[in-house]
């Protein structure tokens, strides 16, 4: 094929798209991994988020309240994690796996009147003379305003991380939730809210994948961004900036791929469209290699259930 | 004030009960969710739960109960042997693909030969391609250090885009007018994975997961890896203490579970399912995650959860047929049980008390 034809300014652009729900979803697990919980059904909220989002979009009109919807439906689902993991103290992994089994099969059939419909399209925001800056206008102004929200979540976690109480009350509660009791801090209910919020961000992103990236309700449409999103945490070692960078590097890869199939190029389409998949456990390889590095990262009671009296 | 003690050691007693709680639990939620989609709750579970068995069509459909059955509770002995070790291969459903494609690509090398070593042969290559697809996780893990949840979960997207370029390309039937997928093996009787005893369903898969049922029985309460496997995941201190080496679990953990699924899959393409084809695959590997706890991961309690969950599907695909129900709601459904089960673990390691703790108490006198 023709490579001059590939514009590496579209192939920008289009990359900021394809990260914005993976990024959504990664900083909201993050949040809720730095609290010392692993929630792994970041797939079944997102997906169960796209749907919610979508139907809200598709009966109100408004892609606003579709993508409040989102957040509503996933983190009414993140809340049965919640319940389960907190108060009833079940195993994470196990319980994080049934929230994406269940949300699968849920998202299934809250969608089965929308198969085909065309959701109300999302405004992009007017840049004014901004857009028409060689370069740098298209790939960074012209986007929605879900894409700069997701950057501007990167940066509020960050500073919430990093410069405010309850959020160095958060990090104490996940790395020794013992200590933290001990201080006198609500355990439970820190990580309950962190558990919220991180249902809230993967309903966004699912939304934004049903409304705006694809545009179109399809069963089964998230196809593993959720987990991506899980890696992504792990690739970018618990902090927001490196979440970011490796939300970026999956969209560049994913971009990448599809343009290649669109061009036609000799190699096979599956080889493409498995590479998103392979290039996410090549990093997680690299990150987790370097153990010291990892090790430095993660919180140091993730996973582990709290019960005060134990 | 309602409170959770925590029990000395986790009740017997309770574990073995909670998952006919959560069987009920699920059948009344199950019920409200079906009510909500317009349907009567009690006739949608009496045609999920009781007329394949014993209703008008029961003939038709007890056979089709250990077709379903079969690989599912293959899949969930594999799985549950790691879950008890806390190695957590949730990425069977591509030891499943890999296991087919493999065992279908020897069977159909053969072709049109007639003789009798293609089915053993195509067999090992099943269960080969399986454990290879799992030993990549098991590697990575133990050279690297790398999750194993997120490694064998993506390997499953991987491994369904292998199975589109094999159905689509070097496995496409060359007779078949140029469709996707391959010859049907199930039609091929020196590969055809057959019934042992017609009208039952009992394929060579549903007599190996027998097997497998007898002797992951027999590994965890008699031999000596057996207890490993189980010392590493309830008490990782004292297995490392006990000279256990962590990577000979983790890839005999993955290795099993990556063999016995890639076996299901070998059963399936040549028996039920009878060709390589796109969507060959049908979440088998997701299914007996839930099967292998519903089954409180012990064999015995495998067999009668994987039967439990075929009925589900076959009741589900009746109740589609005859009610109209959508089959997503069965999904939902299966998801739901999971819930409840591990909702209710909660009474096997905990007691419920109402009231202040005794401590509290010492304290307040």
């Amino acid at each position: 094929m023709d490579f001059s034809s590939i514009n590496p300014v579209l192939l920008a652009a289009s990359l900021m798209v394809a990260a914005t729900p993976i990024l959504l979803a990664a900083i909201g697990e993050m949040v809720v991994e730095k609290a010392g919980v692993l929630n792994l059904g970041v797939e079944g909220m997102m997906i169960v988020g796209a749907i919610s989002g979508f139907a809200v979009a598709v009966e109100t009109g408004s892609p606003w309240l579709g993508f409040l919807g989102a957040m509503v439906g996933a983190t009414a689902l993140a809340m049965v994690f919640a319940v389960l993991t907190q108060f009833l103290l079940s195993n994470q992994v196990a319980t994080g796996l049934a929230l994406t089994l269940f949300g699968l099969g849920l998202s299934a059939l809250m969608g089965q009147g929308y198969v085909g419909i065309k959701p109300p399209s999302v405004p992009k925001v007017p840049a004014g003379p901004l857009a028409d800056i060689p370069t740098i206008g298209p790939v960074i102004f012209g986007h929605d305003a879900i894409v700069y929200l997701s950057l501007l979540a990167v940066l509020g976690v960050w500073a919430f991380l990093k410069y405010t109480r309850a959020g160095l009350i958060l990090r104490a509660v996940g790395e020794s939730h013992d200590a933290a009791h001990g201080l006198g801090y609500k355990v439970v209910a820190v990580r309950v809210a962190a558990i919220a919020f991180g249902g809230a961000m993967a309903g966004l992103g699912g939304a934004y994948l049903s409304l705006v990236r694809v545009p179109q309700w399809t069963e089964g449409m998230t196809a593993g961004a959720g987990w991506i999103a899980l890696a992504i945490v792990v690739f970018g070692a618990w902090r927001p900036g490196r979440v970011m960078l490796g939300a970026y590097l999956f969209g560049g890869v994913t971009v990448l791929q599809l343009t290649l199939q669109a061009g036609g190029v000799a190699i096979p389409a599956e080889a493409l469209s498995m590479s998103p998949y392979l290039v996410t456990i090549l990093v997680l390889v690299i990150m987790s290699a370097d153990r010291g590095r990892a090790a430095f990262g993660a919180p140091a009671a993730l996973g582990r259930a709290f019960h005060a009296s134990a | 004030m309602i409170r959770l003690e925590k029990r000395p050691e986790p009740s017997r007693r309770v574990a073995a009960i909670t998952p006919v709680l959560a069987v009920l639990a699920t059948m009344v939620a199950g019920g409200a969710m079906f009510a909500l989609l317009g349907k009567d709750p009690f006739a949608s579970i009496r045609t999920i739960f009781w007329d394949p068995i014993f209703g008008e069509f029961a003939f038709y459909y007890r056979g089709q109960l250990l077709v379903k059955a079969g690989p599912l509770i293959l899949i969930a002995i594999g799985l549950s042997m790691g879950f008890r070790a806390g190695i957590w291969n949730i990425g069977a459903e591509g030891q499943y693909i890999m296991g087919a494609i493999a065992g279908a690509a020897v069977g159909l090398a053969f072709f049109p030969a007639d003789l009798w070593i293609i089915f053993p042969l195509m067999v090992i290559a099943g269960a080969l391609g399986g454990f290879l697809w799992a030993m990549i996780p098991a590697l990575l893990r133990t050279k690297f250090n790398t999750n194993e949840i997120l490694v064998s979960l993506l390997l499953v997207y991987v491994a369904e885009q292998i199975l589109a370029t094999m159905a689509l390309g070097a496995l496409r039937n060359p007779d078949g007018g140029g469709f996707p997928g391959s010859r049907n093996l199930a039609q091929y009787p020196a590969a055809a994975n057959t019934e042992i005893i017609a009208g039952t369903g009992a394929h060579w898969g549903v007599a190996a997961a027998v097997l497998a049922v007898v002797f992951a029985h027999i590994l965890i309460t008699r031999h000596i890896l057996g207890f490993h496997v189980r010392l590493s995941g309830e008490s990782p201190k004292a297995a490392r203490f006990a000279g256990v080496n962590p990577n000979r679990i983790i890839f005999f953990c993955l290795g099993i579970s990556g063999a016995l699924a890639g076996l299901a899959g070998l059963f399936e393409v040549a028996g039920p399912a009878g060709q390589i084809s796109i969507d060959f695959n049908v979440g088998y590997g997701f299914t007996a995650i839930i099967v292998a706890f519903l089954g409180r991961l012990n064999p015995i309690g495998i067999l009668l959860a994987g039967l439990l969950m075929a009925l589900t599907y076959i009741g589900g695909e009746a109740a589609q047929a005859t009610l109209g129900l959508p089959a997503a709601a069965i999904q939902a459904f299966q998801g739901m049980l999971l819930f409840f089960l591990l909702a209710m673990d909660v009474f096997t390691n905990y007691r419920i008390r109402f009231g202040r703790s005794a401590a509290a108490e010492q304290r307040a006198a």
